[in-house]
C-alpha cells in the first residue's frame, strides 16, 4: 500500500509541475499549448546532462534550462511577433518532438542513475506518513514549495496581482504603465522552467532512459489539469494525484491480470481527462470569472 | 527596438512572399541545428529536399504521401478558418480506417469496386463520429475542443491496437497483430500507365484529391456555408449580428473535417496496406495541421503545401536510411516552418518600424 502511494505521488509530480507552470503563463494571458514539447525537451536535456556530468542534480538544472529555452521560442513568436498562440503552441510541440528525437538519438539505450531520496531529520521517522511525505526526492519537495509559493504570490504579492491584471485586461494594465509584454515573457519562461523540470523528472525518477515521445501526452493532461483546477494552484495537487492514481491503477490492473484488455485500461487517463474537463467546463461556463479574460489574445500595444 | 504599425489593408505581396520566405528561413535554421548537433548539413539538405525528386517513381511516391495530407488538410482548413481547433485528425483518421475496415472484412468475397463507395462512406462516418464527441461537448458544455480531440487520438490508437490484436485478428497471421487481408472490392489499385506500367505506388485514390480541391474551393469561395465559415473566423462579432448559428457551424466543420480525415484513413489502408494493423496513420493527422497552415487555409495552397510537406517526409525517410537521422526530424522543420508562416501572417497586417534607442 505504501509503495503504491509512493508510485502515485511520483507519477503525479511531472503533471503537477507542468500544470503549475502553465497556470502562471495562463494567468498572465498566455495560452501555451507547447507544454508537451517543453516537457520532452526537459527530459532529453536532463538525460544528456546526467550522462555527461554523472550527477542527477544537474539533470534538474538542465531540464529547467531546456524548458526555458523552448519557452523563449514561444515567447518571441507569440509575444513579440504576435502570432496566434494556439497554432504556435502546436508548432512548439511538433518542433520539440523533432528536436528531442534528433538530440535523443545518441542517448538511446543508456541508463541514468535515479534522483536520491532525501530524509528529513526526525520527521521521516513518523510511522506511515514519514515514509510517504518526508522521504521524497528534491523535486518532490520543490514542487510542493512552488505550489505554496505561487498560491501566496498570486493572492498577496504585488507582482502577483500585476500578473493577474495583465492576464485579465491587458489594455488597462498597459494604460496604467505595466510592461505587458515583459511580464508575459517572464510568466511564459517560468512555465517553461516548470514544464522542463517536470519533464526531467520522468527520466530522473520514473523511467531512466530515453525513448522518443516519452512524455506520452502528460503535457496535454497538464493543460487539462489547469482547467480542472479552475486556475487555483492547490487544486492542481488534487488533480495531479487523481491522474497519478488513475495511471497507476491501470498499470496495477495490467500487472494483476484484470479481465479487461490492457489497451482499454491504458485509455483510462485520457478518458478521465475528457470526463474531468466535461464536468468542470459546465460549471465554468456558468461562472467564468476565474478564467483570465485576456487568455490567448495577442497584445498589440507598443512598449 | 522593433515596433509594429497596423497596415491600412492586408498586404497582397506578403500573402505570396511570406510562405516563400518562411521556407527559406526554415531551411536556414534547420541547417544551423543540424550543424550544431554534428550532422553534415549539406548532405542532410540533399537527402531531405533533393533526393525525393531523384527518380520518377520517387516523385510519384510524393503524390501518394501527399494524398492523405491534402485530404485531411482540406478538412482542417474548414475548422481553422472558423476558429475551431480540431487537432485530433489523427484519431479521426484511425477511426475512419477502422470502421471501413470492419465493413470490408465483413464481406470477404466481394469483388466489385463499387464496394469502395461503401467503405469510403463508412470511413467518413467513422471519422465524423469521432469528431462529433468534441463537437457536442464544445457546443453543449463549452468543453475545450483542443484537449478533447487530442485525448481522443490516444484513445483511438489504443482502440485500433485492441481491435487488431483481439476481435479482428486473423487467426492465420502467425501471431502478428494483423487483420485478414481486405477483399478485392475494398482495395484501391495502382494506376497502370500505358507503356510505362506502374509509377511507384501511384494509385487511384489520387483521383479523390483531384475532385476534392475544386469542390472545396467552390464551397469556401462560392457558397453561403463557406461565407459563414469565413465570417465566423475573421469577424466573430459580425457573424453574431448576422445571426449565424455559431454552434451549428462548429458542429458542421468538425464533422466535415473528421469525415475527411476518416476518408483519408480508408484510402491509405485500402491503397497501401490492404489490411488493418496497429499502426495505420504514421502521424498524417498531425502533419496535416502544418499543411493547412502552409497552404494559407486555401484549397489550392493546401494542394501545394501537401506536396511540399510530403517531399520533406520522404526526404526524411531517405535521410534515416542513408544517414541514420531519426525520422521525427521532420517535426523540427514543420515546427519552424509554422512559426515563420504565422509571423508572416502578422506582417500581412502590420508594418515593421525600426526605432532607435528607447529601451
Amino acid at each position: 500500500m505504501e509503495a503504491l502511494i509512493l508510485t502515485i505521488i511520483a507519477t503525479s509530480i511531472p503533471l503537477l509541475l507542468a500544470a503549475i507552470g502553465e497556470l502562471i503563463a495562463e494567468k498572465s494571458g498566455v495560452l501555451n499549448l507547447g507544454v508537451e514539447g517543453m516537457m520532452l525537451s526537459g527530459a532529453v536535456g536532463a538525460l544528456g546532462a546526467v550522462l555527461w556530468l554523472e550527477n542527477p542534480y544537474y539533470g534538474i538544472v538542465a531540464g529547467a534550462l531546456s524548458g526555458i529555452i523552448i519557452a523563449s521560442i514561444f515567447s518571441v513568436f507569440t509575444i513579440n511577433f504576435m502570432t496566434n498562440q494556439v497554432a504556435t503552441g502546436l508548432g512548439l510541440t511538433i518542433f520539440a518532438t523533432g528536436l528531442t528525437g534528433l538530440a535523443g538519438a545518441p542517448l538511446v539505450g543508456k541508463t541514468i542513475p535515479s534522483l536520491p531520496k532525501i530524509e528529513i531529520f526526525l520527521l521521516s521517522d513518523i510511522p506511515v506518513i514519514g515514509n510517504i511525505l518526508f522521504k521524497q526526492d528534491f523535486v518532490a519537495y520543490l514542487s510542493i514549495a512552488i505550489i505554496i509559493f505561487i498560491s501566496f504570490f498570486l493572492k498577496y504579492s504585488k507582482p502577483g496581482i500585476i500578473l493577474r491584471a495583465v492576464g485579465d485586461d491587458h489594455e488597462s494594465a498597459h494604460s496604467v504603465g505595466y510592461p505587458v509584454k515583459k511580464i508575459r515573457w517572464y510568466a511564459t519562461c517560468f512555465g517553461g522552467m516548470c514544464a522542463g523540470i517536470g519533464g526531467a523528472y520522468i527520466p530522473l525518477v520514473l523511467t531512466p532512459h530515453w525513448s522518443e515521445g516519452m512524455t506520452a501526452g502528460r503535457g496535454w493532461i497538464a493543460l487539462a489539469l489547469v482547467v480542472f483546477a479552475s486556475w487555483i494552484p492547490w487544486r492542481i495537487i488534487v488533480g495531479a494525484l487523481i491522474f497519478g492514481g488513475i495511471t497507476i491503477a491501470q498499470l496495477v490492473g495490467q500487472a494483476r491480470g484484470w479481465p479487461i484488455p490492457s489497451q482499454l485500461l491504458s485509455m483510462m487517463p485520457y478518458l478521465a481527462t475528457i470526463i474531468a474537463l466535461t464536468m468542470i467546463s459546465g460549471r465554468l461556463s456558468k461562472n467564468n470569472s476565474v478564467i483570465p479574460s485576456s487568455l490567448g489574445k495577442p497584445f498589440f500595444g507598443s512598449q | 527596438m522593433i515596433t509594429f504599425i497596423p497596415r491600412d489593408k492586408v498586404s497582397k505581396n506578403w500573402i505570396i512572399i511570406a510562405p516563400i520566405l518562411s521556407i527559406f528561413f526554415t531551411i536556414f535554421f534547420g541547417l544551423l541545428i543540424f550543424t550544431f548537433l554534428g550532422y553534415n548539413p549539406l548532405e542532410t539538405l540533399y537527402q531531405i529536399f533533393v533526393s525525393p525528386f531523384s527518380r520518377i517513381d520517387r516523385i510519384s511516391d510524393i503524390l501518394v504521401k501527399a494524398c492523405p495530407l491534402i485530404i485531411i488538410g482540406t478538412g482542417l482548413m474548414l475548422c481553422f478558418k472558423s476558429n475551431v481547433w480540431n487537432i485530433g485528425a489523427e484519431g479521426q483518421f484511425i477511426m475512419g480506417a477502422l470502421l471501413a475496415g470492419f465493413i470490408a472484412l465483413s464481406f470477404p468475397n466481394i469483388e466489385t469496386k463499387f464496394f469502395l463507395l461503401i467503405t469510403i462512406f463508412a470511413g467518413f462516418v467513422g471519422g465524423a463520429l469521432w469528431a462529433f464527441i468534441p463537437a457536442i461537448l464544445k457546443t453543449k458544455l463549452n468543453v475545450n475542443e483542443i484537449l478533447v480531440s487530442l485525448m481522443l487520438v490516444y484513445v483511438a490508437m489504443l482502440f485500433i491496437d485492441f481491435i487488431v490484436r483481439g476481435p479482428l485478428r486473423d487467426p492465420m497471421s502467425f501471431g502478428f497483430p494483423l487483420s485478414k487481408p481486405y477483399p478485392e472490392g475494398a482495395l484501391i489499385n495502382k494506376i497502370p500507365f500505358p507503356g510505362i506500367g506502374f509509377l511507384g505506388q501511384l494509385h487511384y485514390g489520387i483521383l479523390l484529391v483531384v475532385l476534392l480541391i475544386p469542390v472545396s474551393w467552390i464551397f469556401v469561395n462560392k457558397t453561403l456555408g463557406g461565407f459563414k465559415i469565413n465570417v465566423l473566423g475573421s469577424a466573430p462579432q459580425a457573424a453574431k449580428f448576422a445571426g449565424f448559428k455559431q454552434h451549428s457551424i462548429t458542429i458542421t466543420v468538425l464533422l466535415l473535417s473528421g469525415g475527411l480525415a476518416g476518408v483519408a484513413g480508408v484510402i491509405e489502408v485500402s491503397a497501401n496496406i490492404g489490411q488493418l494493423q496497429p499502426e495505420v496513420s504514421f502521424g498524417y493527422g498531425f502533419t496535416a495541421i502544418i499543411v493547412a497552415f502552409l497552404g494559407r487555409l486555401s484549397p489550392i495552397g493546401i494542394l501545394f503545401a501537401g506536396i511540399i510537406i510530403a517531399t520533406v517526409k520522404l526526404g526524411a525517410d531517405n535521410a534515416q536510411m542513408t544517414m541514420g537521422i531519426p525520422k521525427v526530424v521532420t517535426g523540427l522543420f514543420e515546427g519552424i516552418l509554422l512559426f515563420f508562416l504565422l509571423t508572416g501572417e502578422t506582417l500581412q497586417k502590420y508594418k515593421i518600424k525600426w526605432s532607435e534607442g528607447k529601451k
